[in-house]
């Protein structure tokens, strides 16, 4: 049985393929941990409430809110944040197309595309539009992004 | 960031479970089950709920059973929506779950923690309700089986230290003909104005709802009313809607007058789709 008492402890988190130790409280979300134990501040702090997506990583390959999970439950997944994800097409889309603007968004954006062109590299509109409605972008630069998205499955398919 | 900080188990049995629930119940320990825990964390943040103790239920294999088995349909209390969507054993399910929270969200949210919810809408009960689901649940004084309504009526009434394990329905619904449909305020996300499921079984309409009164709910009465072919479909659905058996809720999202409104043409389209 997983368990963790009141107070601080240190743990081991799978993430970008490394292994790390972290302290933790019980209570402390991953985002938290990612941020301030482990120095991976691509993953932002923004609604804290799992609205807007842009804490978005990857566990086990599924996209989830980093502010919604808390790192304990997490000691046993691999995580994959924005970090480790490097020069991947997707991410040279996103340059192409113009779909950075404040850049805010963009690294929840990126991790929950990239999951959706892992599991769905034939998404269809309907597809895509259905999970990226959980990220949001104030600078409203959703055309870009989808036109980001699209081009990478459609070289997908060429492929 | 969660203010106060608590102990955290996650048991790989329910003997397990209950074994340590007893052990922090003796103490006088405030305990919390958690199975997705996004509301938890969420209501947690802004101090509107307080565990001295977490028992994270996802560990139990149990709680995480997705499966036919004889006739049966099983879901387990802590699979996440995604999963139940996606393994799609009763599509009126799969269609109703889909509405709820966004993609993401649906990786961490799950059907026993949407059953238990302390918000009014607990959309994951409709196709529940209209398929006559059972609840199982284990505790201190062993376990139960009973009709969902029994168990999540207004309110839920798990007793102490009881926890929800699985829900299960007869796999012949799973065949019927069905709908789901939910109205929101503006974006496809969001708390619903009207969400409804329905199916037709032995050619008769059954429907539940949610977003109307203050708890999801189905009514026989309602239901005998939107049968009755004797009348024209319109008066059926005035008369529906005037049997709802709560105050329309009246709040920023909508008008109890709007909701009304929005009520009688998601029945409309509904008994269009369902009757032909």
């Amino acid at each position: 049985m997983l368990s963790n008492k009141m107070g601080k402890t240190l743990v081991n988190i799978h993430v970008n393929g490394d292994t790390r130790e972290a302290v933790i409280r019980s209570a402390d979300t991953l985002l938290q941990t990612l941020r301030d134990e482990l120095g991976l501040t691509g993953a932002k702090r923004a609604c804290q409430n799992g609205d807007c997506g842009a804490c978005t990583v990857l566990i086990n390959g599924e996209p989830m809110h980093s502010c919604l999970c808390l790192t304990i439950e997490m000691q046993d997944k691999m995580i994959t944040t924005i970090e480790g994800l490097t020069d991947t097409p997707l991410q040279r889309a996103f340059v192409d197309k113009w779909a950075i603007q404040c850049g805010f968004c963009t690294p929840g954006f990126i991790i929950n595309a990239h999951a959706l062109i892992e599991k769905h590299p034939d998404a269809d509109d309907q597809t895509i539009d259905e999970w990226m409605s959980s990220n949001l972008c104030r600078c409203t630069g959703y055309q870009e992004i989808k036109e980001a998205i699209k081009t990478v499955l459609t070289d997908t398919d060429a492929v | 960031m969660i203010a106060f900080d608590f102990e955290y188990y996650r048991p790989e049995s329910i003997q397990e479970t209950i074994e340590i629930f007893q052990k922090l119940d003796q103490k006088k320990k405030k305990v919390c089950f958690f199975s997705g825990g996004t509301e938890f964390i969420t209501f947690a943040r802004v101090h509107q709920v307080h565990a001295d103790s977490v028992i994270d239920l996802k560990g139990i294999p149990e709680c995480t059973a997705l499966e036919g088995k004889e006739n049966d349909l099983i879901f387990g209390a802590s699979v996440h929506l995604n999963q139940l969507i996606e393994a799609n054993l009763f599509p009126l399910l799969s269609q109703n779950l889909r509405n709820i929270a966004d993609h993401t969200s649906r990786n961490k949210i799950t059907l026993g923690g949407n059953l238990n919810s302390r918000l009014m809408y607990r959309e994951g009960m409709l196709p529940l309700l209209v398929a006559d689901a059972k609840v199982t649940m284990y505790g201190i004084e062993g376990h139960e089986t009973h009709p969902i309504t029994q168990v999540f009526g207004k309110q839920s009434s798990l007793k102490h230290g009881q926890f929800l394990t699985q829900i299960s329905i007869d796999g012949s619904f799973a065949k019927m003909p069905y709908l789901a449909i939910k109205r929101t305020r503006i974006s496809k996300i969001g708390y619903p104005i009207v969400s409804i499921a329905a199916l037709v079984k032995d050619e008769k309409l059954r429907i539940a709802f949610s977003g109307i009164c203050e708890y999801p709910f189905r009514s026989r009465k309602i239901e005998d009313i939107l049968n009755d072919k004797g009348l024209p479909v319109h008066e059926r659905i005035d008369k529906a809607v005037s049997c709802i058996p709560g105050p329309m809720i009246d709040d920023r999202h909508a008008s109890g007058q709007y909701r009304k409104f929005v009520l009688q043409n998601v029945l409309e389209e509904a008994m269009e789709f369902l009757e032909g």
